[in-house]
C-alpha cells in the first residue's frame, strides 16, 4: 500500500488542501468533486513523474482513476506490467 | 443616476442631525457629483447626490408635489416619463421641474402604490407622506439600482450602497457567516441579504411601506413563465416583428436624456445589436467602448474591430492587463461590497473611469440578453443532461456536451472524466436545482477553507431550504430549461451581473448604465415563449439572431459564444502587488478567522507553482482574497466618523426647532 499512501498525500496535499477527513479508499473523486478537468491531467502528471510510467489516452477513464482503491488496482498493473 | 440615503425614527425620539446625512452622502458621492439636496423634519431626514442626466437646471431633489406634503428622492431613470407627464398635466398636476422625477411624485400622488406598474425603467427611490408620516422605498422590477437598509437603534436607515449606512457610528458592522455561505455556492447572496449581518437589501420588483403603525414588504411584480394559452410554442415572422418591434422601442427610450450616450461594444451578439440599433436607427454620431485583454485567451478583439469597421463607430477601448487586474481589486470590492468569484467587475470598472474621461456619463449594454434569450451554455447543459437523464447508459447522449465545451472536451485525456463530473445528479432530473446543482455543489467545496468557528457558524444553515421558499408556485410545472432561467435571473442577475459586474462598477466613475434587454415588456414577451424556440436545438438566442440576422455580419450572428471572463491567478499572484503579503499572510488570516490558514497556504504555494489554474482554485483565491479585503476596508479600516465633505446646493428643513444650520448649506 506505500504506493497509494503516496498518491493519498497528493491528492490530499493538492485537492483537499489538508481536509483528510472526507477521503476514504473508495471514495469518487468526480462523484464528489474533488477532482476537475484539470486536476485530472495534474493527477495523471504526478502518476507517471512519481511511478516511472506511461498512461495512455485510453486509460484515463474513472475505471482506473476515480478512486484510491481503483488508482491503486490501475498501478499494480502497470507496474506489473513494467517489471515484466 | 444618483445616490439616496434617509433615516426614518421609529421609535426613536433623538432628532436626526444633518451631519449623519452629510456623511451618507458624502460617502457616496461618485454617485452623484453634480448637485447635492436634503430635506429635514421631526421624523425623517431625506438626502440626495445627484449625477444629472434629464433635467439639468432644474431636476435638483428632492423634488416636493403641489402642497409640499410629499418628497422624493430618486435615482434611476424612468423612460417613459413624457408619456406619463402628458396624461398628468390632463388630469390637472402642475410641474414645477422638467424631471422624470417629479412625474414620479405625481403619479404616486394620482393613483397610490399601484402606480409602480406604469414604470417602465431602472430605479431606486424613496417618498415620504409629511401627512400621514409614511416613507414608501421601491426597487426596479430586476433590481438594476441598489437600495439597502438596516433597522437598528430604532431608527430605519436606508441608502444606495452599504456604506452609507456603515457612515453612522451607531450602525453594527459585522460579516454574516450565512451570508458567506450563500456567496461560497452562489457566487453571491440571495435576494435581499448582503455580506453584512443586519444589512438588508430590498429585493427587486419590491417595495417597503414603513407607516407609525407597521412595517411591510410587497412585490409588485414576478418573474413569471405563464403556461397557458398565451404560451408561444411556435417561431413566425410576427415573433419576430414583435420582438423587434418591442426591442427597438426599448432602445429609443433608452436614448432619452439631456446628455449624450454612448454604448459599450464587445463584438458579442448582445452589443453589437445595441450598437447598431442605435447607430442606424437613433445617431450617427455615436460612441461605443470596449474592453480588450492582454491575456489572449480572454481576448475579443477580432469580432470588436470587425464590429467598429462595419458600422463605423467612433470607438474607444482599454487593454485590460493582468498588472492592472490584480492592482484594482481593492478598488473594486470598496465598490461591489460584497466578496467576488471572479475577476469580471474589474476590467469594467477601468473601462467606466475611460467612459467618465471621455465627457459621457450614460452607455446602453447588453446585460439581461443571456438570461432573457436564453444564452447560457448553463441553459444548454441542463438540456443535454436532461436528454441525457432519459437514457443515462448512453455513450452517445453525453458527447453533446463536447459541443458546448469543445475547449475542454477537445483534449481526449480528460473527456471521460468530464463526462463523469457531468453525469453528477443525472438520476434525478425532477431535483428543483437539477441544473446547478452541479456548479453550487462544486463551489461549495470552497467552504472547506472556511476556519472551524465560520464552519461551526454555519452547519446548521441549510441555504437551498431558504431558495426553496423563493420558488414560484408554478415552478415544477416548468421545463428544465426555463427552471435555469428563473434561478439564473433570481440569484445571479441582479446580485452579481447588475449589482458587482454593473452599477457598482459603473457608478464607481459617475456612469450610469441602461440595459435595453432588460425592458419589462421584453422580459415578458420573451418569458411568454417556449424555452425549445428559444434556444434552438443548441443554437441560443435564437430569436435574437434571427432580429438580427439581415442587420450584423454573419460572423458576429454565428460567432461561438464566450463568456465574458477575466484572468484570476497570473492577475493576483503578481509578485509587484502585495494582496498575497498584505491579506493572506498568517496574521492577516487568523485576524479575521474566516479561513483557515494551513489551508490557504497550501492553495497559495500550489499555484504559485502552476502555469494552468483549474477553475476551482482560481475561485478559491479569488474568494479567498476579496472576503479578506472586504472584512479590512469595511470592518476594521472603516472611519465612520469622518466629517462629510458634501455642502447642500438645496435644504430643506421642517424641523420644529431649527438648528444652526450655516455650515451646512
Amino acid at each position: 500500500m506505500s504506493q497509494i499512501s503516496a498518491v493519498k498525500e497528493f491528492i490530499i496535499e493538492n485537492f483537499l488542501f489538508g481536509e483528510e477527513d472526507q477521503l476514504k479508499l473508495d471514495t469518487d473523486f468526480f462523484d464528489q468533486g474533488i477532482i476537475d478537468s484539470t486536476g485530472v491531467v495534474e493527477l495523471v502528471s504526478f502518476l507517471e513523474e512519481t511511478f516511472n510510467i506511461s498512461i495512455d489516452d485510453e486509460e484515463l477513464i474513472p475505471e482506473n482513476l476515480s478512486s484510491l482503491k481503483n488508482i491503486d488496482v490501475f498501478l499494480q498493473k502497470k507496474l506489473n506490467h513494467k517489471v515484466v | 443616476m444618483c445616490g439616496i440615503a434617509g433615516i426614518v425614527n421609529l421609535g426613536n425620539q433623538q432628532p436626526i442631525t444633518p451631519d449623519a446625512l452629510r456623511r451618507m452622502v458624502s460617502v457616496q458621492q461618485y454617485r452623484g457629483p453634480d448637485e447635492s439636496g436634503a430635506y429635514l423634519d421631526d421624523h425623517i431626514a431625506l438626502a440626495h447626490a445627484r449625477l444629472s442626466i434629464i433635467a439639468l437646471k432644474d431636476g435638483t431633489q428632492p423634488i416636493h408635489n403641489e402642497d409640499k406634503s410629499l418628497w422624493i428622492i430618486y435615482n434611476g431613470e424612468v423612460f417613459n416619463y413624457p408619456e406619463l407627464r402628458q396624461e398628468l398635466i390632463n388630469r390637472g398636476h402642475k410641474f414645477y421641474t422638467s424631471s422624470d422625477t417629479e412625474v414620479i411624485l405625481h403619479l404616486y400622488e394620482e393613483k397610490g402604490i399601484n402606480f409602480l406598474n406604469e414604470l417602465n425603467g431602472q430605479f431606486a427611490f424613496a417618498i415620504w407622506n409629511s401627512k400621514n408620516r409614511t416613507l414608501i422605498l421601491a426597487r426596479d422590477r430586476v433590481g438594476i439600482l441598489p437600495l439597502h437598509y438596516t433597522i437598528q437603534n430604532q431608527r430605519l436607515y436606508f441608502a444606495s450602497e452599504i456604506k452609507a449606512l456603515f457612515a453612522n457610528k451607531e450602525i453594527k458592522r459585522l460579516i454574516d457567516p450565512e451570508s458567506l455561505d450563500q456567496i461560497f455556492t452562489y457566487w453571491t447572496t440571495l435576494p435581499g441579504k448582503t455580506a453584512f449581518s443586519q444589512i438588508k437589501e430590498l429585493p427587486p420588483a419590491h417595495y417597503m411601506i414603513i407607516s407609525p403603525y407597521e412595517i411591510k414588504t410587497e412585490k409588485y411584480w414576478d418573474l413569471n413563465f405563464p403556461i397557458n394559452s398565451e404560451t408561444i410554442n411556435k417561431k413566425s415572422d410576427n415573433l419576430i416583428n414583435e420582438i423587434s418591434e418591442t426591442l427597438m422601442d426599448s432602445v429609443k427610450i433608452r436614448l432619452r436624456a439631456d446628455v449624450p450616450v454612448g454604448t459599450y461594444l464587445s463584438g458579442g451578439l448582445d452589443s453589437s445589436a445595441l450598437t447598431e440599433t442605435v447607430k442606424k436607427n437613433f445617431n450617427n454620431e455615436l460612441r461605443s467602448f470596449g474592453i480588450r485583454f492582454e491575456n489572449k485567451d480572454y481576448d475579443e478583439g477580432k469580432f470588436q474591430n470587425e464590429m467598429v469597421d462595419f458600422l463605423k463607430v467612433n470607438h474607444s477601448e482599454i487593454t485590460a492587463s493582468n498588472d492592472a487586474i490584480g492592482a484594482n481589486l481593492e478598488k473594486v470590492l470598496w465598490h461591489t461590497e460584497k466578496p467576488l468569484l471572479r475577476t469580471g467587475p474589474i476590467p469594467l470598472f477601468i473601462l467606466s473611469e475611460l467612459v467618465n474621461q471621455s465627457g459621457y456619463k450614460v452607455v446602453l449594454t447588453g446585460e439581461g440578453a443571456d438570461e432573457v434569450f436564453g444564452g447560457y451554455d448553463i441553459f444548454k447543459e441542463a438540456k443535454i443532461r436532461n436528454f441525457w437523464a432519459k437514457d443515462p447508459d448512453s455513450k452517445l447522449r453525453p458527447l453533446l456536451l463536447g459541443r458546448l465545451y469543445p475547449y475542454i472536451f477537445k483534449d481526449d485525456r480528460v473527456k471521460q472524466t468530464l463526462i463523469a463530473f457531468f453525469k453528477n445528479g443525472i438520476d434525478n432530473p425532477d431535483d428543483p436545482f437539477f441544473s446547478h446543482n452541479i456548479r453550487w455543489k462544486n463551489t461549495s467545496k470552497i467552504k472547506n477553507f472556511f476556519s472551524e468557528q465560520i464552519k461551526d457558524n454555519t452547519k446548521d444553515y441549510d441555504s437551498y431550504s431558504e431558495l426553496l421558499k423563493l420558488l414560484p408556485a408554478d415552478y415544477s410545472y416548468w421545463d428544465t430549461v426555463t427552471k435555469s432561467q428563473f434561478l439564473e435571473s433570481l440569484i445571479f442577475l441582479s446580485n452579481y451581473l447588475l449589482s458587482s459586474q454593473g452599477d457598482r462598477v459603473a457608478m464607481a466613475h459617475s456612469v450610469e448604465l441602461r440595459v435595453p434587454y432588460l425592458d419589462h415588456r421584453i422580459i415578458e414577451l420573451l418569458n411568454k415563449v417556449n424555452s425549445e424556440i428559444k434556444i434552438n436545438g443548441l443554437n441560443e438566442k435564437y430569436l435574437l439572431k434571427q432580429v438580427f440576422k439581415n442587420r450584423l455580419p454573419s460572423n458576429i450572428i454565428s460567432r461561438w459564444k464566450n463568456p465574458y471572463r477575466a484572468p484570476i491567478h497570473k492577475a493576483l499572484l503578481n509578485n509587484n502587488l502585495n494582496l498575497i503579503k498584505d491579506y493572506c499572510s498568517e496574521d492577516a488570516i487568523k485576524r479575521t478567522g474566516i479561513f483557515e490558514y494551513s489551508k490557504v497556504q497550501k492553495l497559495i504555494n500550489k499555484l504559485e507553482k502552476l502555469d494552468k489554474a483549474s477553475e476551482f482554485d482560481e475561485m478559491a483565491l479569488v474568494g479567498i482574497i476579496s472576503t479578506q479585503i472586504i472584512s479590512k476596508i469595511f470592518i476594521d479600516d472603516f472611519k465612520s466618523d469622518l466629517d462629510g465633505s458634501t455642502k447642500f446646493d438645496l435644504f430643506f428643513d421642517y424641523r420644529s426647532v431649527n438648528e444652526k444650520l450655516t455650515n451646512v448649506i
